[in-house]
C-alpha cells in the first residue's frame, strides 16, 4: 500500500471543520463537559467512547444546536455557531432516542429534511428509496415507526440523518440494536458513504470494536473530559493513563514503583518477587509510583520455565475462558494478583496441555506493556 | 373487584338518581302530548314540530351556536398557544406566576368574570352584541383549552421537534408538521369542551350580551320566568343531546387517542 495514511491531525496546516475551544456546559451546578478543547478534521470519522453520563450526547446536541456552551466557543467550517439555530446548520444528527415522527411513514420519515429542501419530487423518491435500499428497510417504507421492530427503527433513524447528506453527521449510538452481521454491514456502508461523500462523521458507541473498526480517531471521555485522542492502535498499544488502558480492551495493571536501570525502568511490585522489566520514553523517577499495563494477548504462558524472557513469573491457573478463537487463562500469583494470559486456539479441540490448579510460568518480553504514571 | 354487595348497589343507585332523575323527567315530558307540562297525556313529538316553527328560539339557537363556534376556535388557537409557551418556555422568571394565572379563571365565580368583562366592555365602549359574548366566552373557555393541551404536552417528547429543527424546519414549520400533528387529539378535544361550555353558558352571556344577541340559555331562563312549557323541554332534551355527545367524544378523544399516540411514541423510541 502506498496510499498516504490519513493523518489530518498531524498536518500543521490543516483546517479543522469543528473547534472546541474551552467549552464548558454545566446543567443547573452540575458540570456535563469541563472545558473541553478539541479539532475534529474534515472527512475525519471521530469516534467518541466513555462511560454512560460522560456527554457524549452533550457534545453532539451542542453542535446540533440544541444546546448552547455555558462557556468556550464552538466553531463549525470556521464559522462562530453561538447565534447559528439548529435549522441554519449544515449537520446532521441521529439520536440516541430516534426521535421518529410518530405520525409519520417509514418513509415520510426519511423524506422528512429532504421536502424541506424543497427538491422536486423526483430527486426526492430517488434519494428515499437509495436510502431505503441502504437500509434495507424497502419492505417497510410504509409502515409506521410503532409498526417495526427496535432494529428496525433504529435503520429508520440513520438513514432519516444519512438522507440529506450533510457535511457533517453525528450519530448517537447508531448500530447497538443490531445483530453482529447487521452491525458489520452498516458500518461497512457507513465508511463507504464516507469515502463517496468525504462526510464527517462524529459517532458515539459504546462497541469497542466498532470504535476500532471504523474511526480515523478515538476519543476515550470520562466525566465531561477526554482523556486521549488517538488512533485506535494507538489507544490500544499506547494507552496514556490506566483510565484509557482498562476502558478499551482486557488488561493487566501491576502497580509498584519505578526504579530506573539505564536504558530500561524496573518496577518493584511485590516482595520477594522479580522486579519487572519495562521500556518507555517517559522518565520516570527513582520511587515515583508506576502502573504497568499489559495485554492477555502478549502475556505467555507455558508450563517448563522459559528461558529467555524478560520477565517471568510462576503462578497457577484459577480459571480458563474457553472463547472458541481463543483461551484466557487466568493465572494466580503467589502475591494474590491475577494475571490473565491469552492464547489462540490454532489447533482444533487439541488435548489441553494446561488446565485448572497447574503450576504454569508466565512471560512477557521488556516491550510488551505500556508503562504509565496515572 | 370488589363483592356485589347491596350497600353499594342502593348508594350508586341513589347517587346517579340524585343526578340524572331531573334531567330524564325533562326528556320525558318532552314528548307529552299535553300543554301541560305535569299531566301526562300520552307520547307526542309535536313539541319538536313547534320548536322548529318557532323563529324566536331558532334564531336565538343560531346565535349561541355562532358564539359557540367562533369563541371555541379562538380559544383553541389562543389556549394552545399558551399552553406551548409555558411548557416549553422553561424556566423564566414569574413562570409559576403565569401557569397558576392561567388557570385561576376556572375557579373564579362566573358571576365575577362576567361582570369584569362587563365593566370592560362599558370602559372601552364596545357595544354589547354577538362580539362581547364571543369575547367573554373566549377568555374563560381558552383557559380549558390550555389545561388540556399543556398536560398533552407534558408528555410530548422534546427531542422530536429537536429532530425536525435538525433536518431544516424552522420552529414555526416544526410545529406545524411534528407538533401539531401529534397532539391533535388534545387540540380537537380541548374544542368540543370549550364548544360545549359556551353553549350551555348562562352567567357570563347575560352579563355581557345586548338586545340584538339572545343565546339559547338566555331565552329558555326568561321564557321559564312566564310558566314552562313543553317546548322548553324539547329544547333543553335537544341541549342535552348535543352537550352529552360533545362531551363523551372530547373524552373519548383524548382517552383513546391520547393513550394510542402515548403508546405508538413510546413505540417509536429506543427501548430502555
Ligand atoms: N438537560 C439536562 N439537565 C441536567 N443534566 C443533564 C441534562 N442533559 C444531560 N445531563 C447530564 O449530563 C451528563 C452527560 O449526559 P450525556 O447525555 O451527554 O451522557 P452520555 O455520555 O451521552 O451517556 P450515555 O452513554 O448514557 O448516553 C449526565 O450526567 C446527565 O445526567
Ligand atoms: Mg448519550
Amino acid at each position: 500500500m502506498n496510499q498516504p495514511v490519513f493523518a489530518t491531525w498531524n498536518d500543521p496546516d490543516a483546517k479543522p471543520l469543528i473547534q472546541f475551544r474551552n467549552v464548558t456546559k454545566r446543567f443547573g451546578d452540575f458540570t456535563a463537559i469541563d472545558d473541553l478543547t478539541q479539532d475534529i478534521f474534515e472527512k475525519e470519522f471521530f469516534a467518541l467512547l466513555g462511560p454512560s453520563g460522560c456527554g457524549k450526547t452533550t457534545m453532539m446536541r451542542m453542535l446540533a444546536g440544541f444546546d448552547m456552551p455555558s462557556e468556550g466557543q464552538i466553531f463549525i467550517a470556521g464559522q462562530d455557531m453561538a447565534r447559528i439555530p439548529p435549522n441554519k446548520r449544515a449537520v446532521n444528527m441521529m439520536f440516541q432516542s430516534y426521535a421518529l415522527f410518530p405520525h409519520l411513514s417509514v418513509w415520510d420519515n426519511i423524506a422528512f429534511g429532504l421536502k424541506r429542501e424543497g427538491k422536486d419530487k423526483e430527486a426526492i423518491n430517488a434519494r428515499v428509496e437509495e436510502m431505503l435500499r441502504l437500509t434495507r428497510l424497502s419492505k417497510f417504507a410504509k409502515r409506521k415507526p410503532h409498526q417495526i421492530s427496535g432494529g428496525q427503527r433504529q435503520r429508520v433513524a440513520l438513514a432519516r440523518s444519512l438522507a440529506k447528506a450533510p457535511k457533517l453527521l453525528l450519530l448517537d449510538e447508531p448500530l447497538g440494536a443490531l445483530d453482529k452481521k447487521l452491525r458489520q454491514d452498516t458500518q461497512f456502508e457507513l465508511m463507504d458513504i464516507q469515502e463517496k461523500t468525504g462526510t464527517t462523521f462524529v459517532i458515539v458507541t459504546h462497541d469497542q470494536e466498532e470504535a476500532m473498526t471504523v474511526a480515523s480517531r478515538v476519543a476515550v471521555m470520562d466525566e465531561g473530559r477526554i482523556i486521549q485522542v488517538a488512533t485506535p492502535a494507538q489507544i490500544y498499544e499506547a494507552p496514556n493513563s490506566v483510565y484509557v488502558a482498562d476502558f478499551i480492551g482486557d488488561v493487566n495493571i501491576i502497580s509498584g514503583r519505578a526504579k530506573p536501570t539505564g536504558e530500561k525502568v524496573a518496577i518493584q511490585w511485590a516482595e520477594g518477587q522479580p522486579d519487572i522489566l519495562g521500556t518507555t520514553t517517559t522518565k520516570f523517577d527513582a520511587g515515583q509510583e508506576i502502573h504497568f499495563a499489559i495485554r492477555p494477548e502478549k502475556v505467555a504462558i507455558s508450563t517448563e520455565e522459559p528461558l529467555d524472557a524478560a520477565n517471568k513469573l510462576q503462578g497457577k491457573v484459577l480459571d480458563i475462558a474457553y472463547l472458541g478463537n481463543i483461551s484466557t487463562y487466568h493465572v494466580e500469583l503467589p502475591t494474590g494478583h491475577v494475571i490473565k494470559a491469552q492464547t489462540a486456539n490454532t489447533r482444533r479441540l487439541s488435548r489441553r496441555q494446561i488446565t485448572w490448579e497447574d503450576p504454569v510460568w508466565i512471560s512477557f518480553t521488556d516491550t510488551a506493556g505500556v508503562l504509565l504514571e496515572r | 373487584m370488589t363483592r356485589f354487595s347491596w350497600f353499594n348497589a342502593t348508594a350508586l343507585t341513589l347517587g346517579f338518581a340524585f343526578l340524572y332523575m331531573p334531567m330524564i323527567i325533562l326528556v320525558i315530558y318532552s314528548f307529552n302530548a299535553s300543554k301541560l307540562v305535569t299531566v301526562w297525556a300520552g307520547f307526542s313529538t309535536q313539541w319538536y314540530g313547534e320548536l322548529l316553527r318557532n323563529e324566536e328560539f331558532l334564531s336565538a339557537a343560531w346565535v349561541t351556536l355562532k358564539v359557540a363556534v367562533m369563541s371555541s376556535t379562538i380559544a383553541t388557537v389562543l389556549g394552545t398557544m399558551a399552553a406551548y409557551v409555558l411548557v416549553r418556555a422553561g424556566r423564566f422568571s414569574g413562570r409559576t406566576l403565569f401557569s397558576g394565572m392561567i388557570y385561576a379563571p376556572l375557579v373564579m365565580p362566573e358571576v365575577i368574570t362576567g361582570l369584569s368583562l362587563l365593566l370592560l366592555f362599558i370602559g372601552i365602549g364596545l357595544d354589547r352584541g354577538v362580539l362581547t359574548i364571543v369575547l367573554a366566552h373566549t377568555t374563560f373557555s381558552m383557559c380549558y383549552v390550555s389545561v388540556v393541551v399543556s398536560s398533552r404536552l407534558v408528555s410530548f417528547d422534546k427531542s422530536l421537534e429537536e429532530a425536525a429543527l435538525d433536518l431544516g424546519c424552522s420552529p414555526f414549520e416544526a410545529f406545524r408538521l411534528v407538533t401539531l400533528p401529534i397532539i391533535a387529539p388534545a387540540v380537537i378535544s380541548g374544542w368540543l369542551l370549550a364548544f360545549t361550555l359556551s353553549l350551555d353558558d348562562l352567567v357570563i352571556a347575560s352579563f355581557t350580551t345586548g338586545p340584538s344577541a339572545t343565546t339559547l340559555p338566555i331565552k329558555i331562563f326568561s321564557a321559564v320566568r312566564l310558566g314552562v312549557s313543553p317546548e322548553i323541554n324539547a329544547l333543553s332534551t335537544i341541549m342535552i343531546g348535543i352537550v352529552t355527545v360533545g362531551v363523551i367524544t372530547a373524552s373519548l378523544i383524548t382517552k383513546q387517542a391520547a393513550v394510542r399516540q402515548a403508546r405508538e411514541e413510546r413505540m417509536a423510541e429506543r427501548p430502555a
